[in-house]
């Protein structure tokens, strides 16, 4: 018992003696357990088709929108729908740098799709926007949802009914020619066109 | 003797300077005003004795992207020094004060792990700041057809494993604050749709799937509100709603928005935007409200801001004639600073470093930068492009 009163003491001035000469060679005084192997796993998702059906979040058709713009078609409205991708492959439509303005050299693509839509009462249109790779991943993503969204309303002038239109972004994901120059880029920023048909079985 | 003269010497020098700069200001009135630099910071120098192999590799790396330099014993303000025969044990003589400042050694996990507690124990005993080596974060990683899929990881990029197995589209991962769960982009439906996956579980779901543009969810650092990218009012502009879809609320009326983040107080939402066909920042009341713009004079077109958690600074991405700049400004207003080349900050949990992606040839690679010594260095890449990345905090 009486050696053991004496370390403490002995310990603290050996500890302060160590610590103030800077010695390099002495025990740690503490240790630190480092729990499992990891700090986390991601559970494995084995997705294709285990995806609960709709969303969580109430529908809602943008009455609280105050924007000019039309609201989007309602998706579901788009099921069993095949995609005709050639139909209208010609009628692509191009935009400048960083702009969703539609040019007025386009009017004749946007004629030829609104006879499309016209001539055939169970079509729907799908519209796809892209853009070149200049510009951030997620900007881009905004950007080419607008120039779809902006195709969709040219079209409406022209007598189109915004409810058989839906659209979608790929952003810069998916560039028409794979270069990067000015005229990849020129090819890229753009807005492609697919004519969707009901399924024969339905 | 030798340790005197280190402590006097400096001393003797700043007498000298003073008085010096007193016989210059008889003459004529000089008011010396050092700009605080504050991205220019001095890294601490620290040596590192006794350490190998991949030990050695985590804490020169944790080391270097908080802020620290590696130097010789004699130069070093603190000295770390120990081992890693079995398991880790190191301390730190701090030379100045001429105290051990920490001596701890660790078990269990792998080594590599310890190396990581070590390092964050060193950071937290000089700076008194948590360190971020045990810290994950989320990217993507896309192949050159674009699909790809969402990734989680060690902060250094070791450990990745995949998330998605959706062999799509995927983009802008997003942590819940606190949790090992998950927001992200997949067009997995056929539609660009926000999805909630819980990490623990692999269970996930639609938490936004409406027509058009579902993307850039961000959560409310206390972890009660998601927001986000929607078109479904027809243009993508900001919505919120709690985190289980209710009370879905449109927040913006522009043309173009993207990528919203959260003021650390829960009272706001910064976001990119276009105002009069030009990019800009703008911050929105999280509950509705006018929108204010956020000025970044001297660096042209910011789009993906990331306001830091303690609340001082805003980070984003500038372009200026091709090139991706990572800058960073006052929250409250000030002038940008360039930092580096690169896009899409992340701010970690403690302010002081960002993640990014930055070009290698066409391809993007993750990197990590300490903001105020400007130190950066590449973090483990998984296969053709990483880009996104979201720091868990």
């Amino acid at each position: 018992m009486k050696t053991m009163k004496l370390i403490y003491p002995l310990a603290l001035v050996l500890a302060v003696t160590l610590a103030s000469t800077g010695c390099r060679s002495h025990k740690p005084v503490g240790i630190t357990p480092i729990p499992g192997s990891q700090t986390g796993t991601p559970g494995d998702e084995n997705g294709n088709g285990t995806l609960p059906p709709g969303n969580t979040m109430t529908p809602d058709n943008g009455a609280n929108g105050t924007n000019s713009v039309i609201p989007v078609a309602n998706a579901d409205e788009f099921d069993n729908m095949t995609e005709d991708r050639a139909a209208l492959a010609a009628n692509t439509v191009h935009f400048a740098y960083d702009s969703a303005a539609v040019k007025s050299s386009e009017q004749s693509n946007l004629e030829a799709v609104t006879s499309a839509l016209g001539s055939d009462a169970n079509a729907k249109l799908l519209i796809e926007g892209y853009c070149d790779e200049r510009g951030t991943e997620e900007y881009n993503r905004s950007l080419g949802e607008r120039r779809a969204l902006a195709l969709r309303e040219a079209l409406a002038k022209l007598g189109v009914d915004p409810s058989r239109v839906r659209t979608i972004s790929y952003g810069k994901d998916r560039p028409a020619d794979p270069g990067h120059d000015e005229s990849a880029w020129a090819k890229n920023r753009r807005g492609e066109f697919v004519l969707l048909h009901p399924k024969a079985s339905s | 003797m030798k340790n005197y003269l280190k402590i006097y010497l400096p001393i003797l020098f700043a007498v000298f300077a003073v008085s010096f700069a007193c016989a210059q200001s008889g003459q004529d009135e000089i008011v010396i005003t050092r700009p605080v630099d504050t991205f220019g910071q001095k890294p601490v120098p620290v040596s590192l004795d006794g350490f190998s192999g991949e030990v050695a590799d985590v804490l020169r790396f944790d080391l270097y992207v908080q802020g620290f330099s590696f130097v010789t014993p004699d130069a070093a303000q603190y000295q770390i020094s120990g081992g890693n025969s079995g398991n880790v044990t190191g301390s730190v003589n701090d030379k100045f004060a001429r105290k051990i400042i920490l001596s701890r050694s660790y078990t269990g996990a792998s080594l590599r792990r310890q190396a990581h507690a070590f390092a964050d124990d060193i950071v937290f005993a000089i700076t008194g700041k948590k360190g971020i080596a045990q810290t994950k974060i989320t990217f993507k990683a896309a192949s050159e057809n674009g699909n790809g899929e969402i990734y989680v990881a060690d902060f250094d990029g070791h450990n990745a494993q995949a998330v998605t197995h959706d062999g799509t589209i995927v983009a802008a991962p997003a942590w819940l604050p606190g949790r090992l769960a998950l927001f992200y982009t997949s067009y997995q439906p056929g539609n660009p749709d926000i999805f909630y996956h819980n990490l623990s579980t692999g269970r996930r779901s639609i938490v936004a799937g409406f027509s058009g543009l579902n993307t850039g969810a961000a959560v409310s650092p206390d972890g009660s509100k998601l927001a986000m990218i929607l078109s479904k009012s027809g243009s993508p502009n900001v919505w919120v709603c709690n985190v289980d879809g209710s009370d879905l609320k449109r927040l913006t009326t522009g043309l173009e928005d993207s990528s919203p983040c959260w003021s650390p107080d829960g009272q706001w939402i910064c976001f990119a935007t276009k105002i009069n066909e030009r990019r800009a920042l703008a911050k929105v009341p999280a509950g509705g409200g006018a929108i204010q713009r956020i000025s970044t004079a001297g660096a042209p077109n910011p789009t993906e801001p990331d306001w830091s958690p303690d609340g001082k600074w805003i980070a984003f991405t500038c372009q200026f004639s091709g090139e991706f700049d990572i800058c960073v400004m006052p929250a409250g207003g000030g002038t940008p600073t360039v930092l580096v080349a690169g896009q899409d900050p992340s701010w970690s949990s403690n302010s002081r470093t960002l993640v990014f992606n930055h070009a290698v040839g066409y391809r993007q690679v993750l990197s990590v930068l300490d903001v105020f010594t400007k130190q950066v260095k590449d973090i483990g890449r998984i296969s053709g492009s990483d880009s996104q990345p979201a720091w868990a905090r």
